[in-house]
């Protein structure tokens, strides 16, 4: 299996290249956290898929369609469409208003302390269900993959840790950003290989592709040979709360992007709104393209290679991989498990900075000391730190958890936290005069509380003694968010928030006064 | 190093705020239009998409028999109501890709009238 090591090798080669260049390349506080605002909007769309089709796209989906069938194709659907919602409420405003971080926005008319302060709880909370759905996803690859040549889960991981912390601390946000350029098209490549691949096993004949998908044979839960039509819908989700759970999800797939603190980052690496917009529409189609393919992906795992294989050999996560290997042998199995690593790797990176950007300019610079930075270059200095400590933290979480759940579905919870936390303060905040601090500090932490008990009391946690039925609590939590912001509010008027209303309102609709790119 | 002529500065994007009478812009007619064109648009586009997007996990759920209806071959109801979804996604896209080329054309107009 060292065809996949050297491939990987090969990855991290170029993306420490890039880290090199893009070290030399920047300086100072808008150069780190935000690439000097200088990125085209291709450039900022591949960068801001290539956040987004995490180890939870292309190992998840295909493993929740391979194991159930159409019903995982309802996240692919989702995890689109949600794109609306960052492009009609969330990106242009944004990009006029804020600066670095999702609390930005908010901070402009509330009081910034406490609104920055749970901000940067519920960034970090967010980052990290994400990251920790990462490793998962990187321990079930290498368990599987690198079991013959000695690397060890520990020693994977670790490496994986070491090298996101070495593009982030010393290439910041532009090496990042170039690091998930890189992998999302090597990514798309490869699935789209893999998809003509399919086909081809299927003589370029979707007819008999769809026939195969008609009549999937495996072996059930009680142990008997069993043939399902993989087409029908309700595999996973069963009644009782099967119909509910799905809606749940929905809502935290659709209104969990335009809270998610990696993406919605990356709208400041842009010179201007406009530009912000592009970047989704960019991101919209070659996103929309990838999750087209999961068809492929999933359905061809699970014709031609088939449930049981891939549940002695790895389970869920590892259906692409197994498809690759499956229909081109050994060395495409390596390049896929490649393209999986670096998937990983460059979204780990996107997290990482995020989370560390927040720590540093939300709760460092303007929690802890007044928005004023004491030495220059204080900000990044502290930036750089978090990210060391983010990196060597989540690296001892996914030691001690180990490969285990379907990393689609854990990356679902990071998606109702960022729905329920998240999106309701920066919508009320843009939108509604009334709003205030209070709504939001309520919001956040009622939006952030309910989705954080309910995931504990639900079947992901307690399996078959859980106390709330659904395995996504979106449907609730994200209500009650909106709930907890809007109650808040009501409790008192403040003035000077409504008054900066209007200020805000002009700056993010017409972009006046808004961040400018660095000049050269 | 690009910003060397430039003092160490506040950290909130104020540079420009004491300069622009934000209250007077919000008051001008061209704004207000502006507001008005953008409500216009992105009002009845977020209803619809929501609504549209939900009718699949819905009907998924509760209206499975009909869902589960074949179209041709194995494709049923479920997959291509699915599969319309990407379109829908897209066509949204690049319509309000059009409609947001007025909003830039507008939101100039306002700029030059408060930067006068």
């Amino acid at each position: 299996m060292s065809h996949a090591l050297l491939m990987f090798l090969g990855f991290i080669a170029i993306t420490l290249g890039i880290t090199w260049w893009a070290a030399r390349k920047s300086s100072g506080s808008s150069a780190f956290f935000a690439a000097g605002r200088s990125l085209k909007a291709w450039q900022n769309g591949i960068a801001v898929a290539g956040d987004y089709m995490s180890a939870a796209s292309f190992l998840g989906i295909a493993g929740i369609i391979a194991f159930q069938g159409y019903d995982g194709f309802m996240y692919s659907v989702g995890w689109l469409v949600a794109y609306l919602t960052v492009l009609l409420l969330v990106a242009e405003p944004l990009r006029n208003a804020g600066k670095y971080t999702m609390a930005d926005v908010l901070a402009y008319r509330l009081s910034p302390r406490p609104v920055r302060a749970l901000g940067a709880v519920s960034t970090i909370t967010v980052s990290t269900f994400y990251m920790i759905a990462q490793m998962v996803g990187a321990g079930a690859l290498v368990s599987l993959l690198l079991k013959d040549t000695g690397v060890s889960y520990q020693t994977a991981v670790i490496g994986i840790g070491v090298l996101m912390i070495v593009y982030v601390v010393f290439g910041g946000m532009l090496a990042t950003t170039w690091v998930q350029i890189v992998k999302a098209i090597l990514l798309m490549a490869g699935t789209v290989l893999l998809s003509i691949l399919v086909l081809g096993h299927f003589g370029f004949s979707l007819g008999a592709f769809f026939d195969a998908v008609g009549e999937v044979t495996y072996t059930n839960a009680q142990g008997v040979r069993v043939t399902q039509d993989f087409m029908t819908p309700g595999l996973r989700y069963t009644p009782p709360y099967g119909a509910l759970d799905l809606v749940s999800l929905g809502m935290a797939l659709i209104f969990g992007t335009a809270g998610l603190p990696h993406i919605l980052v990356r709208f400041y690496t842009v010179p201007d709104a406009r530009t912000a917009r592009n970047s989704v529409v960019w991101a919209m189609f070659i996103i929309g393209g990838f999750y087209i393919l999961t068809t492929f992906l999933g359905f061809g795992a699970a014709t031609i290679v088939g449930r049981d294989f891939i549940a002695a050999n790895g389970g869920t996560n590892m259906s692409a991989p197994l498809l690759a290997r499956a229909l081109a042998g050994d060395l495409f199995f390596a390049f896929i498990s490649a393209i999986a690593f670096a998937t990983i790797l460059a979204v780990v990176a996107g997290l990482t900075i995020s989370a560390s950007t927040s720590f540093a300019h939300d709760f460092w610079t303007n929690v802890l000391h007044h928005g004023r930075e004491r030495r220059e270059g204080e900000e990044v200095r502290v930036a750089r730190i978090t990210a060391f400590f983010v990196g060597a933290i989540s690296i001892l979480i996914a030691i001690v958890l180990g490969p285990t759940a379907n990393v689609a579905f854990l990356v679902a919870l990071a998606f109702a936290v960022a729905a329920s936390a998240n999106l309701p303060v920066i919508v009320l905040s843009l939108f509604w005069r009334r709003f205030n601090t209070a709504g939001a500090v309520c919001g956040l932490a009622t939006g952030l509380a309910s989705s954080l008990v309910l995931i504990a009391l639900s079947p992901s946690i307690l399996k078959a003694d859980a106390i709330f039925p659904l395995e996504n609590p979106g449907i609730v939590s994200i209500p009650l968010g909106f709930l907890g912001a809007v109650l808040g509010t009501l409790l008192k008027r403040e003035p000077e928030a409504e008054r900066k209303f209007t200020e805000l309102s002009v700056r993010a609709n017409t972009g006046l006064g808004a961040e400018r790119a660095a000049s050269h | 190093m690009q910003n060397g002529t430039k003092p160490p500065r506040a950290v909130a994007a104020d540079e420009d705020r004491s300069a622009i009478d934000w209250e007077r812009l919000a008051a001008t007619a061209e704004f207000k239009s502006l507001l008005a064109a953008k409500a216009r648009f992105i009002v009845p586009a977020t209803v619809f998409f929501i609504v549209y997007y939900f009718s699949l996990p819905l009907l998924v759920g509760y209206a499975p028999a009909l869902m589960a209806r074949k179209v041709f071959g194995v494709i049923n109801v479920a997959y291509l109501f699915a599969l319309s979804q990407f379109f829908m996604a897209w066509i949204v896209a690049w319509l309000y890709v059009r409609a947001a080329a007025r909003f830039d054309r507008s939101a100039r107009a306002v700029i030059d009238k408060g930067t006068r």
